[in-house]
């Protein structure tokens, strides 16, 4: 098979998807661009699985394909070209990206058809794949940040998509800038990298990260990683930088399902991976990455408790969600990393365009409060919903179940990781399982609470379609990476397929302690059981006592009031660090600019200008005072020559 | 011939076109004109010699022996982009003009083409006397174009122009004289030729300001640093761009500000290899703040047209940051930053008098969801504010990461200051694209009839926007013509020697 040709497709097949429809933008026909822009996504698709198929079918050691199209940038030492590598790691990448997109672009054929602006949505949507696509396959950090950026841009059209309300187009600009700050630091991160090892090509990097870990906290590789990190905080929404997340909802659903919870969001998390020797060579990083990690997965879920807009509720939970890859990551857990952001692909994917699918019947209505008994409308999305409701709770033998047990299990057994992490950890799927269950509880079941003259109906086939593979994808997807202790009770022994397939992408943990079964069975009941009790807490609370809630809230007034403005941080960044900054701006423009320098300038001129004025004065024209003058000379000349 | 026929073809121009005795047709007259310049500096770029470092096409004939001056033209790796962008934005101001002068065209057109015959002498001439000529001369076309064809406080900002350009002129003229002296003394006979000044030893006295060399290298640094403009020096650009129109304002940012950034390159680092050494962090720590400063600034301006003023404080700094970094990321990403700063400022002006021209109204309030009723427009617009937020496959990119990576090798901590630029550069551009181009439509709006592009605009903007995503994705062809010299200067930084080419062996 001709490689560069098949790879060029694949990325090119979106850009070509993306073209035709910017260049018939105006034309309105939802349905056209639609299939133009889901055949791109489809055709993409197909690409990759001949790609993982070849790649399947070569020898598990020399599973990898380079690829490189033409150079760069070369200026001195620096040398990088528009090269693009196949990997075990990124196969999986390339699958979500593509598979879930298709879907999504397919979901949005029905959700998009009474906007005007389809063709430019579509456009977006397939311009978004050719930058996530670059981002996942480029062979070096700098097309990787080609990537990197570009999806933040595609993000901020997207975000920004009905530009006429000023708020929505508010959210696209913070999310860019939010990545901005992300963006930067990763810039600094290439050139710590860079200048320490010469080159900026994964493979070298990988090669030539040292086995003896690095100590110091001023070491390049700590900076260079925890750079890399911070850039990662900014596109993988981590604290600090996770509060353009929540606001992106402004965007159309189906992009929140595929930027803001299946592909883009994930990239930190896939940069990190792909490093992994790196970071592993830091552990200083890697104690970062997890604290990060395991803040924001509690914190995001607590927020998450109070949110009463659907999109907002499964916003704090992607944020939540992607701090458990990140602790994942931080343990030293990749692999889990990895298959946990497979998992949420499919069952986040499948939430955010079920809430597409409720805030279409309801015809744009997106308070939980207002919804309820949608289950009767709604029974294909609601079935599809439930088993995504199982999945991101971690019910057996569901998706999530496998992904985040295994993360759960890393943070307690891995050298990197203690009994705190695990502990936070298990606190995080709690509030998890309460706040889907009270999506849940309020969305579709009980009495409808909305008013009569709403009849929310069914999606058409277009729409359903992508949540019954969802669904479908979200119940299975987590077999594929069963533990050992399971797979040895189950008929046949199934190995875990991931962790075989991934073997050579990544570095084992050093010194794992050889896991007990019965440590196994005892982390993950408990979990699982925890995730239940309080699934049936919130079951009971929003269904059976619904005046619970705000006894509750009345009696907890202000922890309440805390977590439902969600711990006032968009606050403190606006009165601590935007106003501040536009307060400094506005001063040193009117105090340095205009006052300081041109002032001085005038009295410098004025200076000049008296001078020139006083010389001035002396040539007046005046015949007698110029007589005057020479008659003052000589007799000064005289005198000096006299007194001599 | 081909260098003293692309110097002074226009000025031949400007000529012809005063005694051109009909209005009609007297624009694409000029346009015409101005596309053979192209042409010629095409010729030129075709016959260059990528393999050599020296000066290439000269032309040396005696203007005054008695001191040495010489009427002295040469090309190299170092100028040839700058010739290139010279006449490449020449024929499309002149396009982009076309509606918005309104008097005294054939004035206007004439001083356009005398000031760039002008630009380009700067950039090619190799003799002291005769680049202060050029330098000098740059000056009067643009104070007629700003003080006749400008805004209301014209006279108030063409002064201010003038005065502070001219100001730091004057030292470097005392400086090279003094050269012209040393020169003598050096070696027997005066000459006012630049490769003997590189041959020239001037003592140099670390910490000590009243030592030659230093005294030297601030006096041609001034001169050139009112030029970029670098801070404190830049207020006078706000005004001059504020108030001149359209065509002076991209021709001003566009070519004459790398006429500063490139007397550095050319004159003040190889020639002062130990004061650069030695002023070195204090250059990048004004870059430094100039780049924080101008996008803190351009961030709460109300005015569009005073936003972009101070967005190219911002990115000038960038390129002083590149040149002082002085290793090849440096240099090479200042070279490209002054090329692409040409391209993006350029195209933010005219685009920027484009809707100027329809609404009459610069004031960032008053506008709002133009996305809407101008689509094409706004398209043009966010490619071109991509470019000049330096995202990845735009111009932009490569110039700010090189000149970032170049910065970090030679002074990390100066580079974390800088990056905030990027950020601040994301915030200030996005920030008055929503104010101006997101939300409902404004009163101003929706009482002006606004048509899109026209034809004759898309003719002006096609060319940048190509251009902008040419530079960013193959950036080798460009640099490529630069590398031999770029890479001559970082190796004999200390020991600086240019040769004609074609006598590389004699001793002069």
């Amino acid at each position: 098979m001709n490689h560069p040709l098949l790879i060029a497709v694949l990325i090119l097949a979106p850009l070509i998807g993306f073209l035709i429809n910017g260049l018939r933008y105006q034309k309105n026909s939802a349905n056209l661009s639609g299939i133009l822009a889901t055949s791109a996504a489809v055709l993409s698709f197909f690409v990759s699985v001949i790609l993982v198929s070849e790649i399947f079918s070569l020898p598990q050691e020399s599973r990898k394909i380079v690829v490189q199209f033409f150079e760069w940038i070369h200026v001195d030492s620096f040398r990088v070209n528009f090269g693009f590598l196949l990997d075990p790691l990124n196969s999986i990448m390339i699958l979500i990206i593509t598979g879930v997109g298709s879907l999504i672009h397919l979901f949005s054929i029905g959700y998009m058809s009474h906007d005007h602006g389809a063709a430019k949505y579509f456009a977006y949507l397939n311009l978004f794949l050719f930058n996530m696509l670059i981002l996942v396959l480029a062979d070096n950090l700098l097309v990787m940040f080609v990537g990197w950026e570009g999806v933040g841009l595609c993000s901020y059209l997207l975000i920004g998509f009905w530009f006429k309300d000023s708020q929505k187009a508010a959210a696209g600009m913070k999310a860019f800038v939010t990545n901005r700050v992300g963006d930067a630091a990763f810039l600094l991160g290439i050139f710590i990298l860079f200048l320490t090892f010469g080159t900026v090509q994964f493979s070298d990097l990988v090669a030539m990260a040292p086995s003896v870990a690095e100590v110091s906290w001023w070491g390049p590789i700590t900076l260079g990683t925890l750079f890399l990190f911070v850039g990662a905080t900014g596109k993988s929404a981590q604290i600090p930088l996770y509060v353009w997340l929540p606001d992106a909802m402004a965007g159309p659903t189906p992009v929140s399902a595929l930027i803001h919870a299946a592909t883009m969001v994930t990239a930190g998390v896939y940069m990190i991976i792909r490093l992994n020797p790196l970071f592993l060579a830091a552990p200083n990083t890697m104690a970062v990455i997890a604290v990060i990690g395991v803040l924001t997965a509690v914190v995001a879920a607590c927020i998450g408790l109070l949110q009463n807009d659907i999109k907002k509720i499964l916003a704090y939970s992607t944020v939540s969600q992607l701090g458990y890859m990140f602790l994942a990551c931080g343990v030293g857990a990749f692999g889990a990393a990895l298959f946990h952001l497979m998992t949420h692909a499919f069952f986040k994917a499948l939430m955010f365009l079920g809430s597409g699918s409720v805030i279409h019947a309801m015809h744009e209505e997106q308070d939980v409060r207002k919804m309820g008994g949608l289950k009767k409308y709604l029974p294909i999305t609601h079935a599809t919903f439930f088993i995504g409701w199982l999945a991101i709770i971690g019910m057996p033998p569901f998706a999530g179940f496998f992904s985040k047990d295994e993360i759960l299990g890393m943070s307690f057994q891995s050298p990197y990781g203690n009994a705190a992490f695990w502990a936070l950890g298990v606190f995080g799927a709690i509030l998890t399982a309460f706040y889907m269950t009270r999506l849940m509880a309020l969305t579709f079941w009980g009495k409808a609470r909305f008013s009569d003259k709403l009849h929310p109906h069914e999606s058409p086939w277009t729409m359903t379609l992508p949540l019954c593979v969802l669904a479908f994808l979200s119940a299975v997807g987590g077999w594929i990476g069963i533990p050992h202790v399971i797979g040895e009770l189950l008929p046949g022994h199934p190995e875990n397929f991931l962790e075989k397939f991934l073997e050579h992408s990544i570095l084992p943990i050093l010194d794992l302690p050889k896991a007990m079964p019965t440590m196994e069975y005892l982390l993950m009941g408990t979990s699982v059981l925890l995730a239940a009790l309080s699934a049936y807490f919130a079951y009971t609370m929003y269904l059976l006592k619904p005046e619970w809630p705000k006894k509750l809230a009345d009696k907890f007034r202000p922890l309440h009031e805390l977590v439902s403005n969600k711990f006032y941080v968009d606050e403190i960044y606006e009165s601590s660090l935007i106003q501040p900054l536009i307060q400094l701006s506005k001063n040193i423009w009117l105090y340095v600019d205009v006052n300081l320098i041109d002032k001085t300038t005038y009295v410098v001129s004025d200076l000049t200008k008296g001078c020139g004025g006083f010389v001035r004065i002396l040539q007046n024209g005046n015949a007698q005072t110029y007589a005057t003058y020479i008659s003052i000379g000589i007799v000064l000349i005289l005198s000096i020559l006299l007194m001599r | 011939m081909l260098l003293s026929s692309v110097v002074f073809f226009p000025a031949l121009c400007a000529l012809l076109l005063s005694l051109w005795p009909v209005q009609k047709l007297l624009k694409s007259f000029a346009l015409f004109l101005s596309l053979i310049e192209f042409g010629i500096s095409l010729f030129i770029l075709s016959q260059f010699d990528v393999s050599t470092a020296s000066l290439q096409m000269v032309e040396k004939y005696p203007w005054i022996e008695r001191f040495g001056i010489n009427y002295f033209l040469g090309i190299d790796g170092l100028s040839i982009w700058l010739v290139m962008l010279t006449t490449f934005l020449m024929p499309i101001v002149i396009l982009g003009s076309w509606n918005s002068i309104e008097k005294k065209w054939k004035g206007f057109l004439a001083c356009l083409f005398v000031l760039q015959t002008a630009m380009i002498g700067t950039f090619l001439a190799i003799d002291a006397i005769f680049f202060y000529f050029f330098w000098e001369l740059s000056l009067v076309p643009m104070y007629f174009i700003i003080g006749i064809w400008g805004g209301q406080r014209r006279i108030y900002a063409t002064v201010k122009f003038f005065i502070y350009t001219m100001l730091g002129s004057v030292l470097m003229l005392v400086a090279m004289i003094y050269m012209m002296f040393l020169t003598e003394q050096a070696f027997g006979t005066m000459s006012a030729s630049l490769l003997d000044f590189y041959r020239l030893n001037i003592p140099f006295v670390g910490g000590q300001f009243f030592s030659l060399q230093t005294l030297l290298f601030f006096a041609f640094s001034l001169a050139f640093a009112i030029k970029v403009p670098m801070f404190p020096f830049h207020t006078w650009l706000p005004d001059a761009h504020v108030e001149a129109p359209t065509p002076g304002s991209v021709i001003l940012a566009g070519v004459m500000l790398k006429m500063g950034t490139y007397g550095f390159l050319r004159w003040v680092i190889p020639l002062f290899p130990e004061a650069t050494e030695y002023w070195a962090w204090l250059f990048i720590f004004v870059a430094v703040l100039g780049i924080v400063y101008g996008a803190l600034v351009a961030m709460v301006q109300t005015d569009i047209k005073k936003l972009v003023a101070y967005s190219s404080v911002s990115h000038m700094g960038y390129v002083i940051l590149g040149l002082f970094s002085m290793n090849s990321f440096g240099f090479t990403g200042g070279l490209y930053q002054m090329l692409n700063h040409g391209v993006s400022t350029g195209a933010l002006f005219l685009l920027v008098g484009m809707i100027y021209e329809r609404t009459h109204s610069r004031e960032i309030s008053k506008y709002g969801g133009l996305a809407n009723v101008l689509p094409f427009y706004s398209i043009g617009f966010f490619i071109v504010t991509l470019s000049s937020i330096a995202v990845p496959l735009t111009n932009g990119f490569v110039g700010e990461f090189l000149i970032l990576l170049g910065s970090y090798a030679s002074n990390p901590v100066f580079t974390y200051v800088a990056v905030l630029g990027v950020v601040l550069g994301a915030v200030y551009m996005l920030w008055m694209f929503k104010r101006v181009f997101f939300g409902p439509e404004s009163v101003l709006i929706k009482e002006h009839p606004l048509h899109d592009l026209s034809v004759r605009e898309y003719f002006v903007l096609v060319p940048l926007v190509v251009l902008i995503f040419w530079m960013g994705v193959f950036p080798k062809q460009f640099l490529g013509f630069s590398k031999t010299s770029i890479d001559h200067l970082v190796a004999h930084r200390s020991d600086y020697i240019l040769m004609v080419q074609g006598q590389e062996g004699k001793q002069p």
